[in-house]
């Protein structure tokens, strides 16, 4: 199964329907519920990345034979120091995104915790590739 | 701990039309208190329960990913209808009460309810 998401940068309200729609596919795949949650998570923050910090994109997802591999990407300002972007509690979110829940800096370490593996090629001014992958 | 004895522990009231039996019907084994959706994200457990005064669609959202099977918005706070609504198509039970965070996590807390101190791996 191969999916094609667009990722809305303007409207947050929306954020998460790309990750709720996959997630009812992995269901009707019969995919284990440990496995399905563990993507889900992870799908979610990547989406919540590619809105708030990535000013929104795409999103590719694809379940094959052995694992499930989900792409994010967009054309924002990019990460400029990935080592840190992946420690708990870093985060440039505003006010304003802290207000909406989000910004604890817990996103990319919790993507690394529930997947088997993940991936970013980042280019400051460029934008950003968040690949995350969950063995079946 | 069964849904409907935290409503009772809460002061709770049902916004998504749940009955007395419904709730009698959920047991809820643990629970997790923010208003920080990654923090939520961060400890999954089995037959959760989500307090948090954050009241937009993305709590629904993010409950979804984790298979919480039901929220309970504290301070008296009321999400907009379409937020309720995203809760029933989901199947979620959502609960509101007066009580702020602290109170409503502290007194389920002392009749029972854990919160799993160690829940980080699946
Ligand atoms: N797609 C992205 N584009 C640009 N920067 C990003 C992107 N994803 C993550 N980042 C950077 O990495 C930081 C940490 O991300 P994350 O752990 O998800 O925490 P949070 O989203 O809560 O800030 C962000 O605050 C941001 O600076
Ligand atoms: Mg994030």
């Amino acid at each position: 199964m191969l999916k094609h998401y667009n990722i809305d940068g303007q409207d947050f309200s929306i954020a998460g329907e790309a990750s709720s729609d996959f997630k009812r596919r992995l269901k009707k795949l019969g995919i284990s519920p440990d496995v399905i949650r563990r993507v889900a998570i992870a799908m979610y923050e990547a989406e919540i990345n590619t809105i708030i910090h990535g000013g929104g994109g795409e999103c590719d997802a694809e379940v094959s034979n052995d694992k499930i591999t989900v792409t994010f990407t967009d054309h924002g300002p990019g990460i400029k120091d990935i080592d840190l972007a992946m420690q708990e509690g870093y985060s440039t979110a505003t006010e304003q995104i802290r207000e909406l829940g989000f910004g604890a800096g817990m996103g990319l370490p919790n993507i690394k915790n529930y997947t088997d593996d993940m991936e970013i090629e980042t280019e400051v001014g460029k934008g950003t590739v968040v690949r995350l992958i969950v063995k079946l | 701990m069964l849904l409907s004895e935290i409503k009772d522990i809460v002061k709770a009231e049902v916004l998504t039309g749940e009955s007395e039996n419904d709730l009698r019907n959920i047991d809820i084994h643990n629970a997790c208190g923010s208003d920080m959706m990654s923090d939520v994200l961060a400890f999954v457990k089995d037959q959760a329960l989500l307090l948090t005064g954050l009241i937009n669609a993305q709590v629904i959202r993010t409950a979804e990913m984790m298979d919480i099977l039901a929220i309970c918005f504290v301070r008296g706070k009321t999400p907009p209808e379409s937020v309720i609504e995203l809760a029933k198509d989901l199947g979620m039970v959502v609960l509101r009460t007066e009580y702020p965070m602290y109170v409503a996590c502290g007194e389920l807390y002392v009749k029972g309810l854990e919160g799993g101190k160690n829940a980080k791996a699946l």
